[in-house]
């Protein structure tokens, strides 16, 4: 058997620990090893973002990060957003503004809006569709993906706590 | 009388017709639980990794798997020679051809699988696939359908070349798949032997892929004790899908179970039988263990699901008014290697005759010769109904040409020649019957909406001025759809009618299940048909269970794929729950000891004619169809089954506007605006409708703007990764703004249409029409699509018009 190497890391807030070869990607691991599969694999080459995650505070796609690049650090997937039984405001605003049709880019889409608004908390339409341009949909147009990023951004920027 | 707030509080209750309610679906997907076919994992399961070839046309002189077996974790490579004793190393198409599952003998497509390695896991599968050592010989290729029918072209199907027929009529030539036409060709010849005005244009619609995020995959996993199957499957048509795996392996249909789960986008691509699913069925049968292939994006673009491929010529003959006398449209369609296109068996070329559009054309003919190439095989229908869009852009594109050939306004052209609302029903020259329509309420409506006559004034003032550095540019579609297949006299796949279907059952406490014969991936199918339930039940739709895909439970249905869902599942949905509501309505007659005549239904209860405070609500009425105080002889429960055969296809309509303005230098098309009113009838959901068409034209401006699969003359692909392949971006994409009218669909329960399709199939011309609309006043006739910046800059470049001034 090939070479393994053991990775610890925090997903969602919980230490885990896994045994990866040197090349295995961050996605197989959270889907395969972890049964974290709400990223999605779309295109396996960075452009779909439907394996986005956050990593140490950035936004990631999972197909082309190396397990091994994450040893320490802080994970957080679209499973970590819902908190004590409460959906995250943008999770809210992507169902109330009809963000998602099939679902697949979804988990995506919320994890790098999460980290868009960390960066920029009140974000223009232009500045929302710049920030999510490394996450494809085909089935929504974008249009209510926006609507709902600025919702979400309003209700937080209101009540900053919920972020 | 009832209070009038009150029959609205209790109307909203339900959330039936016409609500914008939530979507349901929504719950599990924006936590990250959906379950899409990567995320089923089986006790034991395989991997399965397909090695493919790395040339278009060449013979198989070898295969090695010494390598690949020793590689760690590899169980077994299959290849042709391995299916051959089950007989599964070719499997029938729908369109009367056969496909190669594994290559015999030769290849005839880049990427055409070749072996399925199966091991321990996805790496190890991999690594295995790279060392199965295959030696070709290279055979020329054709990609160019054109050439595919030249005397002495490389003949492609040799395992079919002295057939004389594939499916649809004599063949003539070792390339020629089918000839198929319809209309009076001598009539139509005549109108344009006598026509004032005539214009020709060659049109093409060229190879594309629907490309959904998510892309082709199945878990198969035999029983040997048992001797069942299940197939869990990203497919839109699971319960035909069934059928055919049941014709193939041998094994009683009752004993396979097909399940959809959830899809994450299809868009025609999953509608066909891949090579994939077949051999990973395969090795699951033979090992006895669950095996998985998931498709990577490279093998999605490369071998399942190309669209359109569709080389058009159109003519129109008319009067020196531009009203049309004639119609003559033909097309060589590209169908590559094989032919398993996807299409109804007696509808070769789709829909294709519906290329009268929404104007009335009293001559017309057309003619669609399918060839094959050294190209991936099929054709599916990407976002709209069989052929619809490249009738649709074929219609639409020449409308402009007639416009431009005889100096009319494109509105006013399309005014002239529109079946007005008065000719309803309106059978076409190609036999088609229009149900209903609207077409000029429609498009006055839009051209008010966006003051066309200030835009065409603009558009003058600018092209009058030499030192302005963009063209201006003003589309205009006036599309109609025909969607919702189908009447079974018409349509059927494999014999099998294309009726829907669906299973009602009412529980005590008024809450229901509902199954149906379709595949949602994305349309909200939860939500909708839930919401048409609850209105004809008058029971909440918040409690109405919608369940599809699982062919254990579901009834028989041909699926998600060509808007039919609205109009033929829809249609079930609403005749299952009248045969409810009738039994209903038996009880509430007994229970208020009156006759059946004597009540009337409101909202969500039966009350007695002139007596209203004398009601049964339908919550009541659930309970005691569960009790013994029924009427004499009637069995309990309240369920109902509908298979509902349409009488006719639906025609949603639309009128939809551009503005585009092209940058003289760089060639960027930017889309000022975009404006569509889309007809589908009654409206079950806005909100569902919105999205629908936001995402419809999402795709079309991607289509129009920038998706091609290029090939060199080899056959490589060109393009065949997201980084090649237009996608488009929350930056490109335009903002859309969206309108409608009602008419209601005549002959369909509820009337309505279907709507999912519109914005692509309405989409495509609109925009194309609006970037050549930019160039019309230097003689521009047609350009190709995509319009991408560099094919628009070299038409800049080559008419001169970025020279800048002085």
């Amino acid at each position: 058997m090939a070479k393994t190497h053991p990775v610890s890391f925090k997903l969602n807030g919980k230490p885990v620990a896994v045994e990866v070869e040197a090349r295995e990607l961050l996605i197989y691991t959270l889907r395969e090893k972890l049964a974290h599969t709400g990223p999605h694999i779309g295109c396996e080459t960075s452009h779909c973002g439907a394996c986005t995650v956050d990593c140490n505070g950035m936004s990631v796609k999972s197909c082309t990060v190396l397990t091994v690049q994450c040893e320490g650090a802080e994970v957080l997937t679209v499973e970590g957003l819902e908190r004590g039984g409460v959906l995250h405001a943008l999770q809210q605003a992507f169902h109330e503004e009809h963000g998602l049709q099939c679902g697949y880019c979804t988990p995506g889409m919320l994890m790098r809006a999460y980290r868009l608004l960390q960066e920029n908390p009140s974000p223009s339409e232009q500045e929302i569709r710049y920030g999510m341009s490394g996450n494809l949909c085909r089935c929504t147009g974008y249009q209510n993906i926006v609507k709902a990023v600025q919702a979400a951004a309003r209700k937080l920027t209101a009540a900053p706590a919920a972020a | 009388m009832a209070d009038p707030a009150e029959l609205k509080e209790r109307e909203q209750k339900l959330q039936g017709l016409g609500s914008a309610m939530l979507r349901r679906e929504d719950a599990r997907f924006i936590r990250g639980q959906g379950t899409y076919i990567d995320d089923i994992t089986l006790p034991g399961m395989l991997f399965g990794a397909i090695v493919r070839s790395p040339y278009a046309h060449a013979r198989i002189k070898a295969i090695d798997k010494t390598k690949a077996l020793a590689s760690p974790g590899v169980v077994a490579v299959l290849t042709a020679e391995d299916l051959k004793p089950v007989k599964l190393h070719w499997m029938p198409t729908a369109g009367g051809d056969v496909q190669a599952v594994l290559a015999d003998d030769k290849v005839c497509f880049q990427y055409q699988e070749v072996a399925m390695v199966l091991a321990s896991d996805r790496y190890a599968a991999c690594d295995g696939a790279a060392l199965v050592e295959v030696e070709y010989e290279e055979l020329p290729a054709v990609t160019d359908p054109k050439q595919a029918l030249a005397e002495g072209a490389p003949v492609i199907r040799e395992d079919i070349a002295d057939r004389k027929e594939v499916g649809h009529g004599p063949r003539t030539h070792p390339n020629h798949i089918f000839t198929w036409d319809a209309g009076n060709k001598a009539a139509a010849d005549a109108a344009f032997a006598g026509a004032a005005v005539t214009v020709r244009e060659e049109i093409l619609n060229p190879r594309v892929h629907p490309c959904p995020l998510e892309t082709c995959g199945c878990v198969a996993s035999f029983n040997k004790a048992t001797g069942y199957l299940t197939v869990y499957v990203t497919s839109q048509i699971p319960h035909l899908f069934r059928t055919v795996l049941a014709m193939l392996s041998g094994i009683a249909e009752s004993k396979i179970r097909v399940v959809g789960g959830d899809i994450g986008g299809g868009f025609g691509n999953k509608v066909p039988i891949y090579p994939g699913y077949v051999v990973a069925t395969v090795a699951s049968i033979v090992t006895g263990v669950p095996v998985k292939w998931i498709e990577s994006r490279i093998d999605n673009l490369s071998t399942t699901g190309f669209a359109r491929d569709y080389h058009c010529v159109g003519e129109l003959a008319a009067d020196r008014d531009g009203r049309i006398k004639g119609l003559r449209f033909t097309a060589l369609a590209d169908h590559g290697a094989f032919n398993s296109h996807v299409s109804a068996s007696k509808l070769p070329a789709g829909l294709f005759s519906i290329c009268t559009g929404s104007y009335a054309i009293p001559n017309a003919y057309c003619r669609v010769d399918a060839v094959y190439t050294n190209k991936a095989p099929g054709g599916v229908a990407y976002r709209c109904s069989l052929r619809v869009t490249e009738a649709v852009y074929l219609i639409e594109r020449m409308m402009d040409v007639l416009a431009q050939k005889i100096g009319v306004d494109k509105a006013e052209i399309r005014r002239r020649n529109f079946v007005k609302p008065e000719q309803f029903p309106y059978t076409t020259a190609l036999g088609w019957t229009l149900d209903s329509g609207a077409y000029q309420a429609a498009l006055d409506k839009v051209l008010k909406a966006v003051d066309y006559e200030g835009l065409r004034r603009e558009q003058a003032a600018k092209r009058a001025d030499p030192n302005c550095p963009t063209l201006m540019g003003i589309g205009i579609s006036t599309f109609t759809e025909i969607v919702g297949a189908g009447p079974t006299k018409v349509c059927d796949i494999l014999g099998i009618g294309l009726f829907d279907s669906c299973d009602i059952r009412v529980h005590p406490t008024g809450a229901v299940i509902a199954r149906l014969g379709t595949m949602s991936q994305g349309q909200g199918h939860a939500t909708t048909y839930a919401q048409i339930i609850a209105t004809e039940l008058g029971l909440p739709a918040s409690d109405i269970v919608i369940e599809e895909g699982d062919t254990d439970k579901a009834p028989y249905g041909a699926g998600t794929w060509g808007s039919r869902s609205t109009p033929v599942a829809g249609a079930a949905a609403a005749q299952a729950a009248r045969k409810i509501r009738d039994k209903a309505r038996k009880i509430a007659a007994h229970l208020l000891e009156v006759g059946e005549n004597d009540l009337e239904w409101e909202i969500d209860r039966f009350k007695v004619k002139g007596n209203p405070s004398q009601a049964k609500t339908m919550k009541e009425i659930c309970l005691i169809a569960h009790t013994g105080n029924i009427p004499a002889g009637m069995e309990q429960g309240l369920n109902a089954v509908s298979y509902y055969d349409p009488p006719n296809l639906t025609y949603p309509f639309g009128a939809y506007l551009c503005v585009v303005d092209i940058d003289k230098f760089t060639g960027e098309a930017k889309v000022r605006r975009f404006y569509a009113l889309d007809d589908c009838g009654t409206r079950i959901n806005p909100m569902v409708i919105e999205g629908q068409i936001h995402g419809g034209l999402t795709e079309a401006f991607a289509v129009a703007m920038g998706q091609q699969l290029p090939f060199d003359e080899n056959g490589n692909h060109l393009g065949n990764s997201l980084l090649d392949y237009f996608l488009p971006t929350a930056v490109e994409t335009p903002r859309w703004e969206t309108d409608h009218t009602v008419t209601p669909c005549p002959h369909h329960p509820i009337g309505a249409k279907g709507v999912a399709e519109s914005p692509h199939v309405g989409g495509i011309p609109c925009f194309s029409n609006a970037v050549i609309d930019a160039f019309a006043h230097l003689g521009v006739t047609h350009m190709d699509m995509p319009h991408s910046a560099f094919r628009v800059w070299q038409k800049c470049q080559a008419l001169g018009v970025n020279q800048r001034p002085g």
